[in-house]
């Protein structure tokens, strides 16, 4: 009994085809979009090789089987729209019209308008309801325009390369085949029966065969559950290579060997299905230059090299913005106006180029350009104007040094604050993007001759190797890209190691002063406090020497195990804001540990705001000039009318004890101070003095003089420093120094006119123990 | 007829809570957890659940009710929410329940503090009431805004950390 048909099974079918619409548009929406971006880079070529007729002709043909597409789907507004293009394009094609500034406008106007409708389409399933009705005009009026400087030579009815010349000239167009192929056929047929170049859908479809040849469209999505799967896969054989290790069946180690094997291949597989071409984000570039370009009255040429240098989807999409920032800035402020190059007897269209390759399993990328070059009086007063650094720093800085302050934050040349850049959030945002995703960024710059700035970031993100260290019981990944180096300090080692400048510890790692950051202090896992850290309980230190941001800082952890592939997930959105960590792993054993977002913990430590204050100046200085970065000095009397300094960062208090109160143990003078007692240092004694017989410069009438004393500390233990008169206080860079004198002297420089003795605080503190010792030892022998 | 609906029960400090039976995935215990530092209180710490990573929260902490005693080790009771799985710490799980929606009553004006903002309302049993825990509601009330934290911002463009992605 079938008389009528099933309700139930009409409305399956029904939706069944309405499921088949969808994915028909859904394909169309894809496939225009990237259609789109083709042509926007074609109308870019067009306008600079107006009678290219291979690249005109594949505009046409695109506009044409959007419209195509359009109609069928039924679309009417955007076939109506596209129809008004493709009678532009015609008249570009016949040769009546020749393109410029004001046609290539409207058309990638209409690109736009294309987009946007699409985009509609894409969301909401209709066209929506946007009024084009102006595009439409211009696009319109463009083509009533009478033919200007066309000369109609060539018959009007033919395409202007004409098929003898384009198929005469070896075509290279490099990015697409399917032009390739697609041409010669075409512009012999359109020389034969014009009207054909009306109906191409069938031909479409054959391009489209041969285009996804040997290729499938896959949603990213579904690669995303692949990769994810490979990491639970490589982390099921982490574990059971853990259990392998305890049992030794030499059939299950075989096995695991090739488990091993497919695995690592399986990844590496994987890994490669999530590559995308750089041109993924370059493809945008042509446009943007050329908008810019026009926008700021420059001539540009882009030029592309490597835009087939795949990296991985992620990467692509962190880099994305990041380029877009440099490339607006090297239009922005590099390269100049026409009529400025002239001046300098440069041609008048700059060149912008970008450039892509591998090196080293890391992914380079050059953006350079042959414009102004990078000012350096103008940054560095930007700089001074902003604060960010002092004016003896300026003094001091190289050409090298100064074009590195334009990543600081808060730092922009520009004098007017444009559309295009300037807006101060510019090159240290793209820095820090850069390096969170481990990669590192360098810059080059010749006056008058251009800029090249210099990314290199890694191929994945996903699979990282990372080094385990554990604080506070529990285990943290660290990004392998963030290590620098591992040191250790053995017993012995950590109370001459390891220094302390006011509340912060130092390492001195070959003359460098190394920040020094406590894992389980910066985690709140374990109240060790920091100033216990020389004290004796401690046997050994791990200093992970990290970098972070452009800086280095070591990380004290309480161990450090083995360096591990660990796969990278993310944590949810309650922990997103702890920018200490980057997110979490699986570990062999099963259990999860977090893995450190390196530039995330410096902040937190405060130790990157602390760098980056200080950078400037202090930078990777060899050892000899070290004491150039000692900017705060006390100033005071020396014995004999002497004058002498230390640096500020040493000293606690100024303390004046009457000759009376000091006292003895022993051989060592001490005073009482606050409960305490602090052992007294002269200078006299401390340092080795070059006359040989010492002047008496005591006597005992000045026994109940008031002696005014330094109060300094290290590592928590506090010692005085008897000097003659404080006299002030300097901030300055020594500059004109000479090499120091004697012995706990770091220099002697002129402060205030008067050759200065600048004590090395390494002497004095060395008093508070060995030094008092010697002293004793020393008293002895006189006595 | 009443439309009837099951929820999964369990206790948290004495109180008798429900959430929808559909919302939770499975029940967990002995699960080893990962703890976060410099986390909200409530945040427990991560649990390894078949090679996901799950924050676990504990219910306690967000109620306001006190430490769980040591020898009685919290059951993970593991949910769907909008960001994926999450597990929720509980003292004790109870049957699933059947409840006629009549029985329904939004919060008691009475109700205070936490269990106010995290409970969608209750329904009378026999000698008894069940809370109905807003599983989301406790998800938004935990969030980490760190100040200072130099996370740039391009026109227009949130730019996270990729590996957050």
């Amino acid at each position: 009994m079938r008389d009528a048909p099933d309700p139930v099974c009409e409305a399956g079918l029904e939706r069944e085809h309405m499921d088949d619409m969808g994915a028909i548009v859904k394909e169309f929406i894809l496939e225009s979009g990237e259609n789109l971006d083709q042509l926007d880079r074609d109308l870019v070529e067009l306008e600079k090789n107006p009678t290219d007729g291979n690249t005109l002709a594949s505009i046409f043909r695109t506009i044409h089987s959007i419209k195509g597409a359009s109609g069928f789907l039924g679309f009417s507004k955007l076939g109506a729209i596209t129809h008004v293009g493709e009678s532009l394009l015609s008249r570009l094609r016949d040769g009546s019209l020749v393109i410029n500034p004001q046609i290539a406008n409207r058309l990638l106007a209409l690109m736009d308008g294309l987009r946007q409708m699409l985009s509609h389409i894409d969301k909401t399933g209709v066209e929506g309801d946007a009024d084009y009705s102006a595009l439409v005009e211009d696009l319109t009026h463009l083509q009533q325009i009478e033919p200007t400087a066309a000369p109609p030579a060539t018959p009007p009815k033919r395409l202007p390369g004409t098929s003898s010349s384009a198929a005469a000239q070896p075509i290279d167009l490099n990015d697409e085949t399917v032009t390739e192929t697609a041409l010669p056929q075409k512009e012999a047929r359109a020389t034969t029966d014009e009207r054909n170049l009306d109906a191409p859908p069938e031909r479409k479809e054959t391009q489209n065969i041969t285009s996804s040849q040997g290729n499938v469209r896959v949603d990213v999505r579904q690669l995303d559950v692949l990769m994810n799967l490979v990491g639970e896969l490589v982390l099921a054989r982490n574990e059971i290579l853990q259990i392998s290790s305890i049992h030794e069946d030499s059939a299950l180690v075989s096995i695991l060997q090739h488990l091993n094997f497919i695995t690592t291949e399986l990844q590496e597989g994987i890994m490669k299905t999530r590559m995308q071409p750089i041109d993924n984000v370059w493809n945008k570039f042509p446009r943007m230059v050329r908008d810019l370009a026009f926008q700021r009255g420059k001539k540009i040429r882009l030029e592309m090299e490597g835009n087939a240098t795949e990296l991985d989807k992620i990467l692509i999409e962190a880099i994305k913005d990041p380029l877009m920032h440099v490339v607006r800035n090297s239009i922005d402020h590099g390269l100049e106006t026409p009529d400025k190059r002239a001046l300098v007897g440069k041609s008048a269209e700059g060149r912008l180029l970008l450039r892509a390759f591998h090196e080293g399993g890391q992914v380079n990328i050059e953006i350079s350009d042959d414009g102004a070059g990078i000012n350096i009086p103008e940054v560095k007063r930007k700089a001074l104007e902003r604060g960010l650094l002092t004016s003896d720093q300026a003094r001091l800085m190289d050409d090298q040094e100064v074009m590195k302050l334009i990543f600081l934050p808060g730092f922009s040349t520009s004098e007017k604050i444009t559309d295009i850049s300037g807006r101060g959030v510019g090159m240290d945002v793209v820095k820090t993007n850069i390096e969170r995703i481990g990669g590192k960024i360098s810059i080059q710059s010749e006056p008058g001759q251009g800029t090249t700035l210099k990314i290199r970031i890694p191929l994945t993100l996903t699979i990282i190797p990372a080094l385990i260290v554990t604080a506070g019981g529990d285990r943290y990944a660290i990004p392998q890209v963030n290590v620098l180096e591992l040191v250790r300090l053995e017993e012995d080692e950590i109370g001459t190691g390891i220094e302390k400048i006011q509340n912060s510890s130092v390492y001195r790692l070959r003359g460098d002063l190394l920040p020094l950051v406590w894992l389980n202090v910066e985690l709140n896992v374990e109240n060790r406090p920091r100033d216990t850290c020389a004290a004796a309980g401690i046997e050994i230190v791990n200093i992970i020497v990290l970098r972070a941001d452009g800086n280095k800082f070591g990380l004290v952890v309480d161990g450090v195990e083995d360096i591990q592939e660990i796969v990278v997930k993310a944590l949810g959105k309650q922990l997103r804001g702890i920018a200490t960590f980057a997110g979490a792993t699986i570990m062999g054993d099963g259990t999860v540990a977090l893995i450190l977002d390196v530039v995330g913990l410096a902040l937190h430590a405060r130790v990157l705001a602390k760098l980056r204050e200080q950078k400037p100046a202090a930078e990777e200085r060899p050892e000899a000039q070290r004491f150039e970065e000692i900017e705060k000095l006390l100033l005071f009397e020396g014995p004999d009318d002497t004058r002498m300094a230390i640096s500020l960062d040493f000293v606690t208090r100024l303390q004046e004890f009457a000759s009376s109160s000091i006292e003895r143990t022993g051989s060592q003078e001490v005073v009482q101070y606050r409960g305490t007692i602090l052992p007294l240092e002269r200078i006299a004694t401390l340092l080795p003095e070059r006359r040989l017989r010492p002047r008496r410069s005591k006597s005992k009438a000045e026994m109940n003089e008031t002696l005014q004393a330094v109060i300094y500390s290290k590592d928590g233990r506090s010692g005085a420093l008897v000097v003659g008169r404080i006299l002030d206080t300097v901030e300055q860079n020594i500059s004109n120094r000479c090499p120091p004198s004697r012995k706990g002297v770091l220099a002697s420089a002129v402060i205030q006119g008067r050759v200065t003795e600048i004590l090395d605080p390494e002497v004095i503190c060395a008093g508070l123990s060995s030094l008092s010792h010697a002293n004793q030892a020393l008293v002895e022998a006189k006595v | 007829m009443t439309e009837r609906q099951q929820f999964s029960t369990f206790l948290v400090d004495g109180f008798l809570f429900g959430i929808e039976v559909e919302k939770v995935h499975e029940v967990a215990s002995g699960a080893e957890i990962t703890p976060v530092p410099l986390a909200p209180s409530m945040v427990r710490g991560l649990i390894n659940l078949r090679g996901q990573i799950v924050t676990a929260i504990d219910l306690r902490e967000c109620l306001q009710r006190g430490q769980r005693s040591a020898d009685n080790p919290p059951i993970h009771l593991i949910v769907y929410t909008d960001d994926g799985f999450a597990s929720l710490l509980v003292d004790q799980v109870d049957d699933v329940m059947e409840i006629d929606e009549d029985t329904f009553e939004p919060p008691p004006e009475t109700l205070h503090g936490r269990f106010r903002e995290l409970i969608r309302g209750t329904y009378k049993l026999a000698g008894r009431l069940l809370l109905v825990l807003d599983a989301e509601a406790v998800m938004n009330g935990i969030s980490v805004a760190i100040p200072g934290q130099s996370d740039g911002v391009y026109e227009g463009v949130a730019s996270g950390s990729p590996l957050q992605s």
